[in-house]
C-alpha cells in the first residue's frame, strides 16, 4: 500500500469525478426526453411509428455502448455532409459526442421501463377516470403519466446506476473524466490496487447516493 | 464491398475470426462468472453474518464500480501479482499474461456477480415445502442440493440468466483495451488501416446484434424445452 500515493491522487480523482457526474446528468435528462417519446410512440401506434420505435431501442440494447460511441466519435466525421453541416459544431466535441451517445443508449433503455410502467396501469384507473367525465388528454396527462413514473422508479433508479457505470466509456474518446484519470495514474505509476481503492469508492459512494435517493422518493410517492 | 471481401484485400476473414473469439470470451467468461456464482451463492444464503458479508461485499462492489475500472485493475495489477506470487518462489523474470486470460477472468468476475444475485433469487423462490419435505425423506445437506435444488434453481434462473449473457457479450467489448483481438478491436484496426471508421464500426454493430439476436433464440427454446411440465 502506497499512502502517499492514495492521498496524491485522490483529489485529482475528485475533481475528475466531476466531469463524470456533468456526463450523468447531461445524457440522463435528454435521455429521459428520449425514452419517454419513444415509449409513447410505442403505447400510441401499433403501425410503422412504433415499428420504428421498437426498432431504435432493439439496436441500441443489443450493441455494447463502446460500438455507439465509436459510431459517432469516430464514424460521424467521416460523412461530408454532417462535417458542412451546423451539427459538426457539436459533433467536433468528444463530450457532446459522449453525451449523445449516452443519451440515445439511456433512452432505449427508458422507453422499456416507461412501455412495461404504461402497461400495467390497472384498466380500472382508465376507466374511473373516463366515468368521471375526464376528457382522454387529461387522463393520459395527469392519471397515466404520473403513476407509469411511479411504477417505473425502481427500474429507472438501477438505469441511472448503469449510466453512472456506462460513463467510464467517456475515457475512451480521450475525455479525463473519473476512469480516465485514474488510468492515466495507473499507467504512470504502475499501482493499480491503490487507484482502483479510491477511484472504485468514488463510485461506489455516487451508487449508494442514487439508490438511497431513488429509495426515498419510491417511499415518498408510494400508494 | 471490396473493403469486406475474405482473402488478402478485404477484412472479411479477420471479422469473421473476431466474431469467434468474441464468443470464446464471452462463453469463457460466463462459465468463470458461474463458478464465482456458485461459490458466492451459499455464503449469500448462509446463516453466518460473516460469510453473508463477504458475498455482499463481493456483488455490490462489482456491480457499483464501471466494468472498465475491473478490467484497468486485472490488466495492470494482473501480471505484477503473478509476478509476486512467481518472484516468492524464485522466478524473477518479466511475466506477461495473456490478454485472453485477463479479459475473461475480469469479465467473468463482473458476470459472476450478476449470476449470484440471480441464483439466490431462483433459490429463494424455491417453495419452502420441497426443503422440508426433503428433510423428512432423509436426504442429506448435499444430496439436497444437488438432487433438488440445484435443477429447479437452473430450471428458475434461466430467464434472467439471459440476462446476463446480454450483460457479459456485450462487455466483451471492453477487453478490446487489452489488445485482445475480438469485434471492437478488428474494428479499430480495420478502421484505423482503412480510414473507414464509419463502415466498420457500424459492421461490429450488425456483428454484435447478430450474435445477441441467436443466443436469444436458443435461449427462448432452452427456457421453453426446460419448463415443460411446469
Amino acid at each position: 500500500m502506497d499512502l502517499d500515493l492514495i492521498l496524491n491522487s485522490f483529489p485529482k480523482l475528485f475533481l475528475a469525478s466531476i466531469t463524470t457526474l456533468k456526463l450523468l446528468s447531461a445524457s440522463m435528462i435528454i435521455g429521459l426526453f428520449i425514452g419517454l417519446f419513444f415509449a409513447i410512440l410505442r403505447i400510441k401506434n401499433t403501425n410503422v411509428l412504433g415499428k420504428i420505435a421498437y426498432l431504435y431501442s432493439y439496436i441500441f440494447r443489443g450493441t455494447p455502448l463502446l460500438v455507439q460511441i465509436f459510431i459517432i466519435y469516430y464514424g460521424f466525421g467521416q460523412v461530408e455532409f454532417i462535417r458542412e453541416s451546423l451539427l459538426w459544431n457539436i459533433l467536433k466535441e468528444p463530450y457532446w459526442c459522449a453525451v449523445i451517445a449516452f443519451a440515445l443508449n439511456t433512452g432505449a433503455y427508458t422507453s422499456e421501463i416507461l412501455r412495461s410502467a404504461f402497461q400495467t396501469i390497472r384498466p380500472g384507473f382508465i376507466e374511473a377516470g373516463k366515468s368521471l367525465g375526464i376528457s382522454n388528454k387529461i387522463i393520459f396527462y395527469k392519471i397515466q403519466i404520473p403513476i407509469a413514473i411511479r411504477q417505473s422508479l425502481p427500474a429507472y433508479g438501477n438505469e441511472i446506476i448503469l449510466m453512472l457505470k456506462g460513463t467510464s466509456l467517456a475515457s475512451t474518446v480521450t475525455l479525463m473524466d473519473l476512469t480516465g484519470v485514474a488510468k492515466y495514474i495507473i499507467s504512470t505509476t504502475f499501482k493499480p490496487i491503490e487507484v482502483f481503492i479510491i477511484a472504485g469508492s468514488i463510485y461506489l459512494f455516487f451508487t449508494f447516493l442514487i439508490h438511497y435517493t431513488i429509495k426515498s422518493l419510491e417511499k415518498k410517492y408510494s400508494f | 464491398m471490396e473493403l469486406l471481401s475474405f482473402g488478402k484485400t478485404g477484412w472479411g476473414d479477420e471479422l469473421f475470426i473476431a466474431t469467434f473469439m468474441t464468443l470464446a470470451v464471452s462463453v469463457t467468461a460466463i462459465l468463470i462468472g458461474f463458478i464465482f456464482a456458485l461459490i458466492f451463492t451459499p455464503l449469500k444464503l448462509s446463516k453466518n453474518k460473516f460469510l453473508n458479508l463477504i458475498a455482499n461485499f463481493y456483488t455490490t462492489i462489482i456491480r457499483g464500480v464501471p466494468e472498465l475500472l475491473v478490467i484497468y485493475l486485472f490488466f495492470f495489477g494482473g501480471s505484477s501479482a503473478i509476478m509476486f506470487v512467481a518472484s516468492i518462489f524464485g522466478y524473477n523474470d518479466y511475466i506477461e499474461i495473456n490478454a485472453f486470460l485477463t479479459g475473461a477472468f475480469s469479465i467473468g468476475i463482473i458476470s459472476g456477480a450478476y449470476s449470484t444475485e440471480v441464483f439466490r433469487g431462483a433459490i429463494q423462490s424455491i417453495d419452502k415445502g420441497q426443503f422440508e419435505a426433503s428433510n423428512v425423506l432423509g436426504f442429506n445437506k448435499y444430496t439436497r442440493f444437488y438432487k433438488i435444488i440445484l435443477p429447479q434453481m437452473l430450471r428458475l434462473s434461466i430467464p434472467n440468466l439471459s440476462n446476463v449473457w446480454q450483460i457479459t457479450l456485450k462487455d466483451t467489448s471492453l477487453i478490446s483495451v487489452t489488445g485482445l483481438v475480438e469485434i471492437m478491436r478488428q474494428s479499430y484496426i480495420a478502421a484505423g488501416s482503412t480510414r473507414d471508421p464509419l463502415l466498420f464500426y457500424s459492421i461490429a454493430a450488425v456483428l454484435y446484434l447478430i450474435l445477441t439476436f441467436f443466443s436469444m433464440k436458443i435461449i427462448n427454446r432452452m427456457e421453453i424445452k426446460y419448463s415443460r411440465g411446469f
